[in-house]
């Protein structure tokens, strides 16, 4: 896993938007979407006047402390007396306190009120299933031949409210990503709802953030925001089906892929119809693999297959046992899922 | 439990040397095993519920290194994620419920008979019983980790994760069973404080004379009493969702995995406010003595300690901000958790003048308590931000979060429970603690604590999740967990100074006399360390500061300390009146006893058999207990009947 650590995604962080890579990709100093722009205003304000007051406290107390020292241990058999009743300090700042609080407080659920819920209607309703350790995203579409499952990435139109319907199926965990939206977590017996809107264009990152075991490290989403025409576009390409395969090695993969893989994966066109795991009819669109974990290359895509276990230990993938021609078939026939 | 009352009326007397002698025959446990195991002192019982509690200090601590090791850089492979998760379960829960609470409930327990001057909590074999079953469910609980079947949901431990079904091992039967054990610890040594404030305060020590201590440990108690049920419940609860098939939080079956949620935070955040007020008192109690005058506002004090447990009642849901609930309830919740500032502010600002109106001498103890307060105030206001629910939304579940209740569990326990001892080392031993050593061990831990806990609070602003393993080396967070690793060996090498520091001044430390700091309250009035019976003759209170009272000259009311009522005939204690404490009765107290000790050991049995599915050995352990416990209270025949009428 070492080796493997060292080609984790490393162009990764050229793909995230320049706005939010100052402090990181998972950083909320700065973010760019109307359900978590007048939060940031709020992290910001109590921010600095939590510096601020903590920066007061701390100019009192130092005075407090050096103002008449007494040395020791002389001091401790000084006679004790009650110099000063000190009483004006408790009113004075106990009701500067109070006062600030309360504009605290009325800040908070002015916010509130912000993004609870979005200014406009939405105009796309997206499904979230949280897994063990993967997103499944299901965009429903109307008429439903146009509905598509796919994973751990989520393309949305930029400017465009988006509502999450989020659902439980194993444990809980939150669905996070910071630049867009705050947390909302996922609990099965109950669905949440959350809504994001991204204003630039961009590849936003987001981590699982309710602990949900073994893997909860490595249980990361990207949102990628594009305009409404590429969009459709890639709405429309997700549709197709797979391309039948078109070489000898490839018919094996695929026959492989039906006998090793159909049980827990999809591959709509070659009868691959398991649902235990990501949907990979088009695995090769999304820019990453075990939800963020590795980026999706062909090396990655071989090591992945081959002994998933020893990547992302605890993984729901087993370990597969492929002689080396058959690892090259399947990796090869999954390449082909464009 | 019935302390036998013996009607007649006590003597005032002087105490004297042979008064003395003869106290000590009557109270002083046997030397060696025997005296060990069936000592009922509530000294020998605080200390060793402080020393346990600082044993598991450091076992958590070194948990907490391991997991520091592996976050110092990405993609580290020091640990595995199994045990990752176990560490920081282990962690979570030996610092919550294996030292912070308990080495509150050991100063409590040295020092309330003390402080309020009287011979011995108002149940003693309780209080023993208290302690054994604390040591016992750490030991049943620690079992788990040669195993390498610790608890591994976390301390919050949520389903559906923590159910059979996703976590099929005995690690989470371990938790469960060790956190209903530890309650019934944790819930009879609540009751005695109460019913020992109650019944047993020196006359005189009206409610408006208690030391801040005593009103904090009342507040905690009372909490304790009110939340531990619902944590208890939620125990037996998922118990039987595991192991006897029912669906409290299935959600295949209709149940509901929040309903864990709502019952742990019940209790859990309560407890927070358990394990701090405590240690506010302390503070409150022993900051005015190296600043040379009373406390500032000591009324508005003690009412803040109460409402802080009142409104600490009210708060649970903003560790569920994010659950999903409807925003109208997000909004009470969030400002109630807000409004609890305002009680802590009036805390925070009587101590700052305190400080400013008195002639601070900056002991060790001292330099503790005065960069508490500075700790308190940076744990207050992050508080603040992940009480707003917006920006929570953000907040929780991030390092933010770490640093947060890092800086409010080590900044307002560990440093004035620091404090503390090097404060009460010498009634505790007889000896002072090196001034020497003390500032270095404070510097070394400020410092160590500030540089690994106040990055925290940026990488959690990146956003790190909390609960990795490890994490990519793309998101940037490398050189601030670097530097909070290194922070947190340093914070150790402080905490390793002070152990020191007591291990050597225990043997070498200077003679401490009985009043070393010129203090005011009744536990400097007794020799150091303290005789058995703690108080020759029962005092008399007539002030809040017994001990000060010629200084201060505030009124022409002397407290009596060497002249007071006359306990002799057997081990007695004086029985006061609820708010005034005016003397009410003579209670017969009870001796040394192995009951106690043999009635945990029973309880163990009870755990083990319902751990390993062992029914027949829980219904020998029960049956075992019943007869423990009958043997307790079986009547004695000299107090069947009622004597000295």
């Amino acid at each position: 896993m070492r080796s493997a650590a060292a080609q984790r995604f490393a162009v990764l962080s050229a793909l995230v938007t320049p706005c939010v890579c100052s402090a990181g990709p998972m950083s909320y100093f700065h973010t760019s979407g109307s359900a978590v722009d007048p939060i940031t205003a709020l992290g910001w304000g109590l921010g600095i006047a939590c510096l601020a007051i903590v920066a007061l406290i701390g100019v009192l107390l130092l005075a407090a402390l050096f103002r008449a020292r007494a040395p020791k241990p002389e001091g401790l058999v000084r006679t004790v007396s009650r110099s000063g009743s000190g009483l004006p300090w408790i009113y004075i700042g106990t009701g500067v306190s109070t006062v600030v609080l309360c504009g605290m407080v009325i800040w908070t659920l002015l916010t509130l009120k912000l993004v609870a819920a979005p200014h406009a209607a939405t105009g796309l309703t997206i499904e979230i299933r949280a897994h063990q350790w993967w997103w499944e995203i299901r965009y429903v579409g109307e008429p439903p031949a146009r509905t598509f499952v796919t994973a751990n990435e989520l393309h949305i139109p930029v400017g465009t409210p988006v509502s999450l319907r989020l659902i439980g199926d194993d444990v809980i965990h939150s669905f996070w990503i910071p630049a867009l939206a705050g947390k909302t977590d996922v609990i099965p017996g109950q669905t949440n709802n959350a809504w994001i809107e991204a204003d630039k264009p961009g590849v936003y990152r987001g981590q699982c953030s309710e602990y949900c075991g073994l893997q909860h490290a490595h249980m990361s989403a990207f949102v990628i925001a594009e305009p409404k025409r590429q969009f459709e576009a890639w709405w429309q390409q997700q549709l197709a089906p797979s391309q039948p395969p078109r070489s000898a090695q490839l018919v094996i993969g695929a026959e492989l892929f039906r006998s090793r893989c159909a049980a827990c994966h999809t591959v709509r066109g070659i009868g691959a119809g398991g649902i235990l795991g990501p949907d990979l009819t088009h695995l090769m669109s999304r820019n990453t693999i075990a939800a963020g974990t590795f980026r999706n290359s062909p090396e990655s895509l071989s090591r992945w297959i081959a002994n998933a276990q020893a990547l992302k230990p605890g993984s729901r993938m087993p370990q597969m046992d492929l002689t080396a021609p058959q690892l090259d078939a399947v990796t090869a026939f999954v390449q082909t899922l464009r | 439990m019935t302390n036998a009352v013996i009607n007649r009326a006590p003597l005032l007397a002087d105490e004297t040397p042979a008064l003395r002698e003869r106290l000590a025959r009557i109270w002083e446990t046997p030397p060696g095993v025997r005296g060990f195991l069936s000592s009922v002192d509530h000294k020998k019982i605080g200390i060793r519920y402080i020393v346990t509690a600082f044993i598991f200090l450091v076992i958590g601590g070194l948990e907490a290194l391991l997991m520091r090791l592996q976050l110092a850089h990405s993609d580290l492979q020091i640990l595995s994620p199994q045990a990752y998760d176990q560490l920081f379960t282990m962690h979570g829960f030996t610092m919550i419920f294996l030292y912070a609470g308990p080495v509150l409930s050991g100063f409590s327990n040295y020092l309330w008979p003390l402080l309020l001057g009287s011979r011995d909590m108002a149940f003693p074999r309780l209080n023993a019983l208290s302690y054994w079953i604390y040591l016992l469910a750490g030991v049943f609980l620690y079992v788990s980790f040669p195993l390498g079947l610790s608890p591994d949901a976390g301390w919050f431990n949520y389903p559906p994760y923590a159910s059979a079904a996703y976590n099929p091992g005995p690690n989470i039967d371990f938790y469960l069973l060790g956190l209903i054990f530890l309650g019934i610890s944790t819930s009879v040594g609540a009751a005695n404080f109460v019913v020992s404030l109650l019944r047993t305060r020196a006359p005189g020590m009206s409610i408006n004379r208690m030391p801040i201590l005593v009103w904090g440990t009342l507040a905690a108690s009372i909490g304790n009493l009110l939340a531990i049920p619902a944590v208890s419940l939620g125990c037996i609860l998922l118990f039987m969702d595991r192991q006897m098939g029912t669906h409290f939080f299935d959600f295949g079956q209709h149940g509901q995995p929040l309903l864990w949620q709502h019952l742990f935070w019940m209790f859990g955040h309560p407890w927070v406010y358990a394990i701090v007020l405590p240690a506010l008192g302390m503070v409150s109690d022993a900051l005015p003595t190296f600043c040379r005058r009373p406390l500032v506002g000591y009324t508005p004090v003690a009412l803040a300690t109460v409402s802080t447990m009142m409104i600490g009642f009210g708060v649970w849901l903003h560790h569920m901000f994010a659950t999903g609930l409807p925003a109208l309830s997000l909004a009470f919740f969030s400002a109630a958790s807000m409004v609890i500032t305002i009680p802590s502010a009036v805390s925070t600002f009587a101590w700052i003048a305190t400080i400013w109106t008195g002639k601070p001498v900056f002991t060790t103890a001292f330099k503790f308590f005065a960069s508490f307060i500075l700790l308190f105030v940076i744990g207050g206001v992050s508080g603040v931000m992940t009480g707003a629910v917006p920006l929570d939304f953000q907040l929780t579940d991030t390092y933010f979060v770490v640093a947060h209740l890092h800086y409010v569990l080590i900044g307002i326990n560990v440093f004035p429970v620091v404090g503390a001892i090097h404060y009460w080392f010498p009634k505790f031993t007889g000896r002072m603690m090196s001034e020497r050593l003390g500032s270095w061990s404070f510097w070394t831990m400020f410092a160590g604590f500030n540089v690994a806990f106040f990055p925290m609070h940026i990488v959690g602003l990146m956003g790190m999740p909390r609960r990795i393993y490890t994490y990519s080396p793309e998101l940037g967070w490398d050189t601030i967990n670097l530097v909070s690793t290194i922070g947190s060996f340093f914070f150790a090498a402080g905490i390793a100074l002070f152990f020191w520091n007591v291990l050597i001044s225990r043997r070498r430390g200077a003679l401490a006399g009985d009043n070393p700091w010129n203090a005011a309250t009744l536990e400097w009035s007794v020799p150091s360390p303290v005789p058995a019976y703690n108080f020759a003759v029962i005092p008399l209170v007539a002030s809040r500061h017994p001990l000060w009272e010629e200084q201060l000259g505030e009124s022409i009311d002397r407290s009596s300390l060497r002249h007071g009522y006359l306990l002799d005939q057997g081990r007695e204690a004086l029985a006061t009146t609820v708010l005034d404490a005016q003397p009410d009765l003579i209670l017969e107290m009870p001796g040394d006893s192995y009951a106690p000790a043999v009635l945990a050991a029973a309880l163990a049995l009870v755990f083990v058999g319902l751990l390993t599915h062992f029914w027949w050995l829980a219904a020998c352990g029960l049956f075992a207990a019943a007869c423990t416990v009958a043997a307790w209270l079986w009547p004695k025949p000299e107090t069947a009947s009622p004597a000295l009428v």
